[in-house]
């Protein structure tokens, strides 16, 4: 390059450009030079994270014989939607779809609701041994879910309820995996002005008044955050419904998607793919729409609070 | 001391809004832990139907058992890679994001997006691009590359199922790193600029030392995370091949669900449970001192 780069001497580093004295025009054509370059890095890198959804959607487009093709084709020669009618005649499809996304709703509902009255309770209202029972519930943050499987399993089978959707409802609404929402929404009313709640009781309002009337409306942006990691977590959970369901009219779509395999146990690719799209297209549809809230409230759950 | 009925009825209130998380919480966390415990302390067949107490036997059994040592193993080389490739590939998409670059705003969405993205989903798609003739060795193919059997290779394996887990989640680290970027107050870049600092050393002697505490909160926080791995390991290889990809939970699910150990599995629950607490521990402390750093 240009010999007005200085090279630091810096073993195992990049070669780092110094700034020199030089004529200003120059210096902004080399910075419009090297920006051009790093949207190109930025263009290369974003590949892996792109390009396995197109293929994906693409491929479920593609018979068998063009996907084991050895040099990959961009776009289906001769696309068709047969895959995506075998996806329903070979499992009930609907029906899993119709699971994942009925178990989904109802547990981000339930979580909200349980997780507002206890964030806002343990922040607001005075009572003894609120710090202790604060304590236990945080317990379930240092649990992760494969520790307690055994135990569950058990207490699921002795209640009779193996191969129904009950554990995958009630325990995430109540146990664990409400933690985190908990500790959110809590943390969220100890920041918020009291002013308008005491306006409110001033008006008459009793607890439950203020807590329906004022508090939850005012926390729509938490529990929003809580309403996307929650929904998203039950959609994808894997591990419980393989452990508690066994019959195929009560999966729920990960579980389902592992399923299209033909008689020798071999994968039958563009019908899986099929399914894997019909899985993903809708959930990164409303991605791109509320992509802000997305990216907020999945930021507050990786951080756990 | 008597309350007054409005604070009574006040702390009723109270107690009705935590009961069902207090109450899930003993039914679903506590309970289950210390059955958890109890059950380790048992050789529990299910299938055999045998369940008789052995004491620490089957911690015992854990310290001379090579497939544990193996799951450890895979664990460590697991979390280790994860972590490094993760926060390196973390904070240099976060820096170049930082650099007000035409096309930003898309390219962050597409780092995000295989966040979304339900993981079984994302794995099958990896899966079937990871194949010995897939798209990713056609790929190669093309550059003149012969690439492995990626999921038959026992190396090979490990390092698909780190990458696919990496592209699932990276775009979350990302954002963590952006914000402490977008922290990190311009004045001290443009003494160092003024002193004649060049881009590198500018990221390393002014903003990685400013945004230290929180590569190390994420960087502990996907250490645990790396420990929770299960889906990717069924979906993209089953723990193989031979046990090559078989992690600690892997293993605690192949005891208890394939071969019925239940009293076995329990005790590896446990021993994954103290593993996570110290670990959650360490993240807490450090979390104390990000704190006390912002102040």
């Amino acid at each position: 390059m240009s010999s007005d780069i200085v090279t630091v001497p810096e073993t195992g580093t990049p070669p780092a450009p110094v700034r020199v004295p030089l004529p200003r025009r120059r210096a902004r054509a080399r910075r419009g030079l090297t920006r051009w370059l790093l949207v190109v890095v930025l263009a290369v890198l974003s590949l892996p994270f792109v390009f396995p959804t197109w293929w994906m959607a693409t491929s479920s487009l593609k018979p068998m014989s063009e996907i084991l093709r050895r040099v990959p084709t961009l776009w289906p020669q001769d696309p068709s939607f047969d895959a995506y009618g075998r996806v329903f005649t070979l499992q009930p499809f609907a029906q899993q779809y119709w699971n994942s996304l009925y178990i989904a709703v109802v547990v981000t509902l339930g979580t909200m609701l349980v997780a507002a009255m206890a964030g806002y309770a343990f922040a607001r209202i005075r009572f003894p041994g609120a710090n202790a029972l604060f304590v236990l519930v945080l317990v379930g943050l240092l649990v992760p879910s494969e520790v307690t499987i055994v135990p569950l399993f058990r207490i699921v089978n002795t209640l009779g309820l193996v191969d129904t959707h009950w554990p995958l409802i009630v325990v995430p609404v109540l146990g664990a995996p409400a933690v985190l929402a908990v500790f959110i929404m809590r943390q969220f009313f100890l920041g918020l002005p009291t002013e308008l709640e005491e306006a409110g009781r001033l008006d008459g309002l009793g607890r439950w008044g203020v807590f329906w009337r004022i508090a939850v409306p005012l926390s729509r942006s938490a529990l929003g955050a809580v309403a996307i990691f929650t929904f998203l977590k039950s959609w994808n959970l894997y591990l419980e419904p393989v452990v508690y369901l066994s019959s195929k009219e009560s999966f729920t779509l990960p579980q389902a998607l592992t399923q299209y395999v033909d008689a020798y146990g071999g994968p039958m690719w563009n019908v899986q793919l099929a399914a894997t799209t019909l899985t993903v297209l809708p959930v990164l549809a409303v991605f791109l729409v509320a992509q802000k809230q997305f990216v907020q409230g999945l930021a507050h759950s990786g951080l756990k609070g | 001391m008597a309350a007054s009925a409005a604070v009574r009825r006040d702390r009723l209130v109270g107690y009705t809004m935590v009961a069902p998380v207090v109450l899930g919480s003993l039914a679903f966390v506590v309970l289950p832990l210390v059955m958890v415990v109890w059950y380790s302390l048992h050789e529990w067949n299910v299938l055999a139907n045998t369940f008789t107490f052995v004491g620490a036997e089957n911690y015992q059994r854990m310290v001379a058992d090579p497939g544990l040592a193996d799951a450890l193993r895979a664990t460590v080389w697991f979390s280790i890679g994860l972590v490094v490739v993760n926060i390196a590939l973390a904070l240099l998409l976060a820096v170049l994001l930082n650099q007000r670059l035409p096309g930003t705003t898309t390219f962050r969405t597409f780092f995000f997006s295989p966040v979304v993205v339900s993981l079984v989903a994302w794995t099958i798609v990896w899966s079937f691009l990871l194949q010995a003739d897939g798209g990713i060795n056609g790929f190669l193919s093309v550059l003149g590359v012969e690439g492995p059997n990626w999921l038959r290779r026992p190396e090979a394996a490990m390092a698909a199922v780190i990458i696919v887990q990496v592209f699932k989640n990276v775009g979350l680290n990302m954002i963590l790193f952006l914000a402490a970027l977008q922290g990190v107050p311009e004045e001290l870049q443009e003494a160092a600029r003024l002193d004649g600092a060049g881009a590198w050393r500018r990221f390393r002697s002014v903003t990685l030392p400013l945004i230290s505490p929180t590569v190390l909160l994420v960087s502990i926080i996907t250490i645990v995370g790396s420990l929770e791995v299960f889906a990717q390991i069924d979906v993209l290889t089953g723990g193989g091949p031979g046990s090559s990809t078989t992690v600690l939970v892997y293993y605690l699910y192949q005891q208890a669900f394939r071969f019925n150990e239940f009293g076995y599995a329990s005790a590896i629950a446990v021993l994954l449970f103290v593993i996570v607490l110290v670990l959650t521990l360490l993240q807490w402390q450090s979390r104390k001192r990000w704190v006390f750093h912002e102040l």
